[in-house]
């Protein structure tokens, strides 16, 4: 059914004209909005989170020719739609590992990720060592029974004690 | 000596042993003319098909590191298509890698500087760092048994082939 016939008799010629110009207009106005996907992700946030490989700083910092076309490249990707993950990869893809802000598993940026770890076991090794002997030094100290009775007040000592305490009985 | 000092001398030790190995694995490749050229089975510029500067064995290669993005490169790309052209029948060629770039805009470069000689894509600057390089362009004149024969760390021209390319390679 066209337009046409849908609303012949409803208004006049011009007003169809009108109104189907109106529509026309509308769809056109409307159809980059529709067609451009959302994006997902910033430039900013991409920036933010890659290096320039040439520059050896984050990419928001690099002013360099060659940062200069990674920004590009990464707002086209970023207009297409894609998600950080996606830019990420598409960047290491094409700029290496390097782009990603990560030390190399390899040579002395291996330290980044060794470091730590060693770090951690040297921590836990100590802590331990450490607890156990807080606790043998514990036991160490605690009295046994015998010696808690050896220990008690005896004779005079014993019985002013018990006068000394009986005061204080409610 | 007490556990705890133990320990220390320990942590000291393994921190300087981390300076030295750092010190050591941060020295940057050198290479020399002399030293077989760094090489490697690279994809082909533009895609598909791939290629190393060993398939050239036998022919003097001029090798070409450059990105879309240098200024330099630019300049040059004509002048290495005219020497491309004036040697290639004396099994000469230039053999172009880009570097430190994407594969858009390097195709985007070729298509405005066509040099008609081969072109190799090397991701990052895996490349560059193979050659010890500083920047682009650098060139390195390789010799037919895959030695290196020249470092030029710079955009070359004309006068620059004419006079320090042309001669080792007639030279031979």
């Amino acid at each position: 059914m066209s337009f046409r016939c849908a609303f012949s008799g409803l208004l006049p010629d011009k007003a169809h004209r009108y109104v189907l110009f109106v529509l026309i207009a509308a769809l056109v106005l409307a159809a980059p909005a529709v067609a451009a996907p959302a994006p997902q992700t910033t430039v900013n946030a991409i920036e933010a989170e890659v290096m320039c490989p040439i520059c050896g700083t984050l990419l928001e910092l690099a002013e360099s020719p060659q940062a200069k076309r990674e920004k590009v490249f990464v707002a086209k990707l970023v207009a297409e739609g894609k998600g950080k993950a996606e830019v990420k990869d598409a960047l290491v893809a094409q700029y290496g590992p390097s782009v990603l802000a990560l030390p190399k598993a390899s040579g002395f940026d291996l330290s980044a990720y060794l470091v730590p770890i060693l770090a951690l076991a040297i921590a836990v090794v100590v802590l331990t060592f450490s607890v156990l002997r807080w606790r043998r030094s514990g036991r160490d100290e605690e009295p046994s029974a015998s010696q808690a009775a050896a220990d008690a007040p005896q004779g005079e000592d014993a019985e002013r004690l018990e006068a000394d305490l009986s005061h204080y009985d409610l | 000596m007490s556990a705890r000092s133990l320990l220390a001398f320990l942590a000291v030790l393994a921190v300087i042993g981390l300076l030295a190995f750092g010190l050591l694995s941060k020295g940057e490749t050198k290479i020399a003319v002399g030293d077989p050229v760094p090489d490697k089975v690279l994809p082909a510029l533009p895609a598909p098909g791939r290629g190393s500067i060993a398939e050239y064995r036998g022919k003097w290669v001029l090798v070409n590191l450059w990105a879309s993005w240098c200024v330099p490169c630019r300049q040059e790309a004509p002048v290495l298509q005219r020497f491309y052209r004036r040697n290639r029948q004396d099994d000469t060629t230039v053999l172009g890698i880009n570097v430190q770039d994407n594969e858009d805009d390097a195709r985007a470069f070729l298509r405005e500087h066509p040099t008609g000689y081969p072109q190799l894509r090397s991701v990052g600057d895996e490349r560059s760092a193979a050659f010890g390089s500083t920047g682009v362009p650098e060139n390195f004149l390789v010799e037919p048994d895959g030695d290196l024969a020249l470092i030029w760390r710079g955009p070359v021209d004309d006068q620059f082939l004419r006079e320090r390319v042309a001669p080792l390679i007639e030279g031979s």
